[in-house]
């Protein structure tokens, strides 16, 4: 028999626990992407069905309709009606919550529409009990036309039953479950006659909502269809969705009994504590201390065991490989940059691992909640919480995450401040220079002093952002309707299988992600260290030891001068002494000032661009990253380089400077022009450049 | 004719008016002020509305509409016109 391979789309609204069937569906089997053109995250999966059925899963982005008003949501309509995608699903699996059946059941009515053979699988049975709810399916499989998988997929319950009923998709009715034309008959009936060849549902999507399909484009449409104004089109879309709700409610009122008697009250009792007006604020705030503060404690024994690790491993591949080029290249080059990103590895992977957890367990939307107010009166709205707070994960999927916000403007301010906030790249940076300048020390004998130092970090990050959102709010002239609608979900204990993956594909992402540029750069870093142009950089050791001559100095003195005249008169010692002007007045030697031009590419190219040169630099080679740095001095005063002064410039500089080329990618992206990414660019840098320079003159 | 179309907008029980706890029956927008995605989660008329919490400072309110449990602007919950069905 012959392997057969189809293609199974996931929907559902947000909140339904479609991301936990996929994962129990797929395991780690899952490839993320984005789909072409767009940063929509595009997640398909590999799931065997039966010995002779193998399925590709599509999780698409979570939608309340099909009536979109977000990119995420185009993505859904785009595929789901476009039958010469490589991904055009075979069966359509309507993910609902036993719950909420009732508004997860518009969507489906949706689904059925397009003649795609759908089933629905209604989440959190185990539930039902507890929530008084008992379902008659048989009936509701007959009135929605459909088959009905019971799923858990927080106590895997149903996931077995669910493939095998997938495999009889060919046998699942592919027709409507009710007839929504009948909003208005005579306006169909012309669309239907002007059109005969294609799907009236199709047709109805395609003249309200702004998509465009290959072979149905909106334009060819206009003259024929457009005989409705938009507010006839609005009260059309009202009647339709009244329509469906009827339906739902007649088959609801059958097919569904609920004894609102047994159900518990944890949930309002939960958010009453959770958005009171002191509690509701405390909680949160001692929520994002603890994140901050356990990101640098538990991480300190892993980071400094995979530092040391590396040190010994750069040692041990000089010593046993044979000397030459090749070798520096490794013990120099490659084994101290790699070194630098994955020794981050550990604080990552918290931070990742918590914001993944508030997501999961619903809390998220009761800080929206709670905050919505104050935010507004910066110009934000509630919802810029969420891409605030992912924005200490990374910037990018943080502004993509601006898009649920429905007031452009809101949305825009978030956009632009939300590079303030202090990204996962700016950690390593941050923690390598808390470590060499702010004492180890406890403040009112629990405070660690460095932890607190990192959480002042953030907070200026996130001050930052709101002062520049209240600033902006007074510049941008930009008249929007407001609109703001947000889903307040059931409290959920966050399930470990999906936040583990979560964590694990982000942490991958991290390493391979950032682990090329940084690895690539460590290279050609190390490459330009290790050769200059001039007969200086050749003579070095002649140079060198006609100066000493007169000198008593040890063979390692020697050395060591010679190598670091060499690196002098290298290639990036060269570019490095160029730009020393600029920032000397922040505190900088040219090592600091050629690790802040490589880490434009990406903020944590700077541990590894100067575990790079200082590899090169020094003749020992077991030293850690941060030993190597802490003992650092100017040539000329014999002071450390890594002093309290030039630290906090250094700190500050790398809070607020502009330093990621996707940032400012995404935000082209996502504003459609070129202004605003670079108003943020000369803007946040230029700021930062004052702002350290400032503080290294008061401090030096 | 001014002061009397003030008037009559202040006499409408709208969901804004409503106090913590109250449930009312939701009677009547204008769609062209309603966004659609409040509709699709279960915002039309007879549907039962219950204002569970409002946020500190007021605003936003945190509903049951219907079922469905989430969270409007003060302004928005202005327009829709309810009727009260518990004190």
């Amino acid at each position: 028999m012959t392997k057969q391979n189809i293609n199974v789309a996931l929907i559902g609204n947000p909140n339904v626990g479609k991301t936990s069937v996929f994962n129990q569906l797929t395991g780690l089997n899952q490839q993320v992407g984005n789909y072409p053109g767009i940063t929509v995250e595009k997640k398909v999966g590999f799931c065997k069905l039966s010995h002779n059925i193998n399925a590709n899963v599509i999780d698409l982005p979570g939608t309340y309709s099909l009536n979109a008003s977000s990119a995420d949501e185009n993505v859904v309509i785009e595929l789901l009606l476009n039958k010469k995608d490589k991904l055009f699903p075979d069966v359509i699996v309507v993910v609902s919550e036993v719950e909420n059946l009732k508004r997860n059941l518009l969507l489906f009515t949706q689904i059925k529409d397009l003649e795609i053979p759908t089933i629905l699988v209604i989440n959190m049975i185990d539930r039902m009990q507890l929530k008084g709810i008992s379902l008659d399916i048989p009936f509701l499989e007959e009135q929605l036309k459909t088959k009905i998988a019971l799923v858990s997929s927080r106590k895997n319950i149903g996931i077995d039953e669910l493939k095998t009923l997938i495999t009889t998709y060919k046998t699942i009715s592919t027709e409507p479950c009710l007839n929504a034309s009948s909003i208005d008959d005579d306006y169909f009936n012309t669309l239907r006659k002007t059109f005969p060849n294609q799907s009236l549902y199709k047709l109805w999507l395609v003249i309200t909502q702004d998509v465009n399909f290959a072979d149905l484009n909106r334009n060819t449409l206009e003259k024929q269809s457009f005989t409705k104004t938009n507010s006839e089109l609005k009260k059309l879309q009202q009647k339709e969705t009244i329509k469906r709700y009827q339906f739902i409610n007649n088959t609801l009122k059958i097919g569904q009994k609920i004894d609102s008697a047994t159900a518990t009250d944890f949930r309002s009792q939960l958010d009453r504590v959770l958005t009171h007006k002191v509690w509701g604020y405390l909680i949160f705030f001692v929520i994002l201390f603890g994140i901050f503060q356990s990101i640098f404690e538990w991480s300190k024994i892993p980071m400094d065991f995979i530092d040391s690790s590396f040190a010994s491993l750069s040692t041990a591949a000089s010593e046993y490989l044979p000397p030459g080029a090749f070798t520096n290249l490794i013990a120099q080059g490659i084994i101290p940059g790699i070194g630098g990103i994955l020794m981050f590895i550990p604080q990552i992977t918290f931070l990742f691992l918590f914001i993944s957890i508030l997501e999961e367990s619903g809390y998220m939307s009761r800080v929206v909640f709670l905050m919505d107010k104050i935010m507004r009166r910066f110009g934000l709205s509630g919802k810029s919480v969420v891409p605030l707070i992912s924005g200490t994960a990374c910037a990018i999927p943080a502004i993509m995450a601006t898009r649920n916000i429905e007031n452009w403007k809101e949305r825009l301010i978030t956009i632009l401040v939300t590079p303030f906030t202090t990204c996962s790249a700016r950690l390593p940076v941050y923690a390598i220079i808390i470590g060499l300048v702010i004492p180890d020390e406890y403040f009112l004998g629990f405070l660690n002093l460095q932890g607190l130092t990192l959480m002042l970090l953030y907070l200026l990050g996130f001050g930052m952002a709101i002062l520049s959102a209240y600033s902006l709010n007074k510049v941008l002239q930009l008249n929007c309707k407001t609109f703001f609608v947000v889903e307040m979900p059931n409290y959920k204990l966050p399930m470990f299988k999906n936040v583990m993956i979560t964590v694990v594909e982000k942490t991958k992402a991290f390493v391979f992600g950032a682990g090329k540029i940084i690895l690539a750069i460590s290279v050609i870093l190390w490459f330009l260290a290790s050769n200059g142009p001039s007969e200086k950089f050749r003579n070095a050791a002649t140079i060198i030891s006609s100066k000493v001559e007169n000198k008593t100095l040890s063979a390692l003195e020697i050395e060591n001068k010679v190598a670091s005249f060499k690196l002098e008169n290298s290639y990036i010692g060269i570019m490095g002494k160029t730009i020393e002007p600029a920032i000397s007045p922040l505190g900088y030697d040219w090592k600091i000032g050629v690790a802040i031009i490589s880490s434009f590419a990406a903020r944590e190219v700077f541990v590894g661009t100067l575990a790079t040169i200082y590899s090169v630099g020094g003749s020992e080679n077991e030293t850690t990253i941060k030993n190597k740095m802490a003992t650092e001095t100017n040539p000329e005063t014999g002071e450390k380089i890594f002093n309290f002064a030039s630290g906090i410039s250094l700190l500050l500089f790398y809070a607020f400077a502009l330093q990621c080329i996707s940032t400012l990618a995404v935000t082209k992206k996502e504003t459609n022009s070129w202004k605003w990414p670079l108003g943020q660019l000369i803007f946040m840098s230029s700021f930062a450049y004052i702002v350290a320079l400032i503080a290294y003159q008061i401090l030096k | 004719m001014q002061s009397i179309f003030n008037l009559n907008k202040k006499l409408k029980t709208t969901i804004a008016s409503l106090k913590k706890g109250e449930k009312a029956i939701i009677k009547d927008f204008d769609a062209d002020v309603i966004p659609l995605k409040l509709l699709e989660m279960g915002c039309l008329p007879g549907n039962t509305v219950e204002l569970l919490q409002i946020a500190p400072f007021g605003d936003p309110l945190y509903l049951d509409i219907n079922g469905s449990h989430l969270a409007i602007r003060i302004e928005t919950a202005r327009e829709i016109e309810v009727d009260s069905i518990t004190k």
